[in-house]
């Protein structure tokens, strides 16, 4: 018998605008003005937040932060092609995903602020709460979307992961479900190079996070993670199939983490200011900016105008945080079950009775302690 | 040598490496990071890529492996970066690392330590502060050890390290770089399963470990000022195997006894302790014994995590609970 090759795969990458803000007409998605204007936005709003974000941390207003620097085209291009109906099962990164879906920018302080109401999304929002495990939440994403096949419902469900995300089998479990069920999710890799101090070499030795897709019998595509059109595209193509019944796509944004890890991090440890220096050339906003000026649906009073009302809108959620009243130290224990067993109401009780005890119901520890990495 | 947590857990790690060729460090961002909380900083640099390995993000591969390398002649010291991410790797540990030597009868073994920083009080996101050594302490074949200062750290970790059997070592986050003390130079053990006695006394017995030693430490201190109570701390130390037999000579001495955890209530290592001094010590006992936990509630995020956390004031009310009875 002769060796035959029995099978033979490829991988695309989809790459619509390039580092100088030139557009691939052939590629280019369909969208009106105010639409091209509403990425620019948004990913405006998100960076301004981030700087923001970045300061309340330095100053003890909020805990440790992730940024989402450098990343920005990924999470609004691939909220901005989802219908209200979809659903999100976000990381710890995925800020733009929230605020595109219409996520109150308290709402995100306040998770970061350490307050467990910051996760408490409203009904008209149709996102998971943020999932810390790595690689945890594509299994839910793509649960969601049998449920929503099962259901027959006109509903898809996108998980978003890191290429860190990529080692856990729990990650490569989700795309063998998704596989054999056929399931209407989009699995979305923000692949950008590290894993905390871990280059993306470590994580695997495939050449691309796309072609694990092939491995499971479904389609895998890697996307130019900073270019907002074609995170945008591929997505809405992506969304469109899935509907359509045709199964799931997985997604390799490829981007870049500008920031640290977490502001627990310090990334000079394991990167080189060449690396970033060459990545800071490939900013998503700057190249959409000389497009959109190129186009002149985007001009400098315009410009101004939209920074002004981003800063405006973040302002406003900072002074929305802190004027929030604490939360309620009872709260702890009326989540944990639909009926609180009376066991664990006799805990509450007593903790509130021990807690009017303290004066004025101080918060009665210190931290000590280095911080959070 | 001063040294914080950190450093002598650095340090420890450091000289195990040099003296014992077949140990190896492997985790996540354990190499060129030297550890999100740089405990093993300059190791990858000093004993190079093979003995200290960065791995992929895969706590259940980091311990499955482990494993292996395990039964067939190495020792590895694997770093799960905080114990809420351990769950990936219980699987492993409990299935395979806690069962290897009974399911062969003894032919292969696990001389493998599981690091992992746990608990409160640092304003980390989810999933970075809980204490849930139970669900390892409640595993047989497992061994655990949760230290509560730099010396002891050094000491048992290196034993850890030399252990024949798999060993969970959590490593109190609060304690980290709380404060400093002088630590030995050279290399030396504490031996697994025996609790240290920190201070003599005759009216009761507080029982604590990790981060929670302190917390009762300053409850005693607090409590030194006004009231003469004669209290008798024990700093466990191991888990498991649990020093029974410290615990039974000061209960049967003192005949109160207080339980200190961070972990929540319904079947922490507390429940396990009242109910081994009650079996044991019923006709000495002058009170029942008290306890002081977290609660049987998700550990919060960090606005409300210091109300989870037990507090001085928690473990004095205990102990005037247990001397008024």
């Amino acid at each position: 018998m002769p060796l035959t090759k029995i099978a033979d795969f490829g991988v695309s990458r989809l790459s619509i605008l390039d580092e100088n803000g030139k557009a691939d007409e052939k590629l280019l998605p369909k969208l009106t003005n105010p639409q091209f204007l509403d990425l620019f936005t948004w990913m405006t709003l998100l960076r301004i937040f981030d700087d923001k974000a970045l300061k309340l941390q330095r100053q003890g207003r909020i805990g440790t932060y992730a940024s989402s620097l450098g990343q920005e085209a990924c999470t609004v291009g691939s909220a901005f092609a989802l219908k209200p109906q979809d659903w999100t099962f976000p990381t710890f990164r995925e800020h733009g995903m929230f605020f595109v879906r219409g996520t109150p920018i308290v709402k995100v302080l306040q998770y970061w602020g350490g307050d467990e109401r910051g996760s408490q999304s409203t009904s008209d929002v149709n996102c998971f709460p943020v999932s810390i495990p790595v690689g945890s939440q594509p299994l839910h994403a793509v649960g969601c979307a049998m449920a929503m096949q099962l259901k027959k419902k006109d509903a898809i469900a996108v998980g978003y992961f890191g290429d860190g995300g990529t080692s856990e089998g729990d990650t490569l479990e989700a795309m063998n479900f998704a596989g054999v069920f056929q399931a209407p999710v989009i699995l979305i890799c923000q692949n950008n190079q590290y894993a905390i101090s871990e280059p993306r070499s470590l994580q695997t030795r495939a050449q691309t996070i796309a072609q694990k897709a092939i491995a499971f019998g479904f389609e895998g595509i890697q996307v130019d993670g900073n270019d907002v059109l074609a995170v945008y595209k591929a997505t809405l193509d992506a969304a469109e199939k899935a509907r359509a019944g045709k199964g799931p796509t997985l997604l390799e944004f490829f981007t870049y983490r500008m920031g640290d890890h977490t502001t627990a991090d310090d990334s000079t440890r394991y990167r080189t200011k060449e690396e970033l220096e060459m990545w800071r050339k490939k900013d998503p906003i700057l190249r959409l900016r000389m497009y959109l000026m190129a186009q002149g649906i985007l001009f400098p009073q315009m410009e101004e105008k939209i920074i002004a009302e981003c800063v405006a809108l973040v302002e406003k959620g900072v002074s929305d945080y802190e004027n929030m009243p604490a939360p309620q130290p009872s709260d702890m224990f009326d989540y944990l079950y639909k009926e609180m067993p009376p066991a664990l109401a006799e805990q509450k009780r007593n903790f509130l009775s021990f807690l009017s005890t303290q004066k004025n119901n101080a918060q009665p520890n210190k931290t000590e302690g280095p911080g959070f990495p | 040598m001063k040294a914080n947590m950190v450093q002598a857990l650095n340090n420890a790690l450091a000289l195990e490496l040099e003296s014992n060729p077949n140990l190896v460090v492997l985790g996540e961002d354990v190499g060129i990071d030297g550890g999100v909380f740089r405990v093993t900083d300059g190791l990858q640099t000093k004993f190079g890529k093979n003995r200290v390995i960065d791995t992929p993000l895969a706590e259940s591969a980091i311990i499955g492996t482990s494993i292996g390398m395990a039964a067939f002649g190495l020792n590895p010291v694997a770093e799960v970066q905080f114990s809420g991410f351990l769950y990936p790797g219980f699987d492993q540990l409990i299935s395979h690392a806690a069962r290897i030597r009974n399911r062969s009868r003894g032919r292969f073994s696990c001389p493998l330590t599981v690091r992992s920083p746990y608990g409160g009080g640092i304003k980390a996101p989810e999933h970075h502060s809980e204490s849930m050594e139970a669900l390892f302490i409640h595993t047989p074949g497992l061994k655990v050890v949760v230290p509560s200062n730099p010396t002891d750290a050094k000491g048992l970790l290196t034993s850890a390290m030399r252990d024949p059997d798999p060993v969970v070592f959590f490593e109190p986050l609060r304690v980290y770089r709380a404060f400093r003390e002088e630590v030995p130079d050279e290399q030396y053990t504490i031996p697994l399963g025996q609790a240290k006695v920190t201070q003599q006394g005759n009216d009761l017995t507080l029982i604590s470990w990790g981060s929670m030693f302190r917390t009762s430490m300053e409850a005693v201190q607090q409590i030194a000022e006004n009231e003469k109570y004669s209290i008798e701390m024990i700093d466990l130390r191991t888990l498991s195997p649990i020093d029974w037999p410290t615990i039974h000579s000061s209960i049967q001495k003192t005949g109160r006894c207080v339980v200190v955890q961070e972990a929540p209530l319904t079947l922490g290592l507390a429940s396990e302790i009242m109910a081994r001094v009650m079996e044991k010590n019923f006709l000495h006992l002058k009170a029942p014994v008290q306890r002081v936990t977290g609660f049987d509630t998700i550990m919060p995020l960090y606005k409300l995590e210091n109300y989870y956390l037990p507090n001085a004031e928690r473990v004095k009310e205990a102990i005037r609970k247990a001397m008024a009875f």
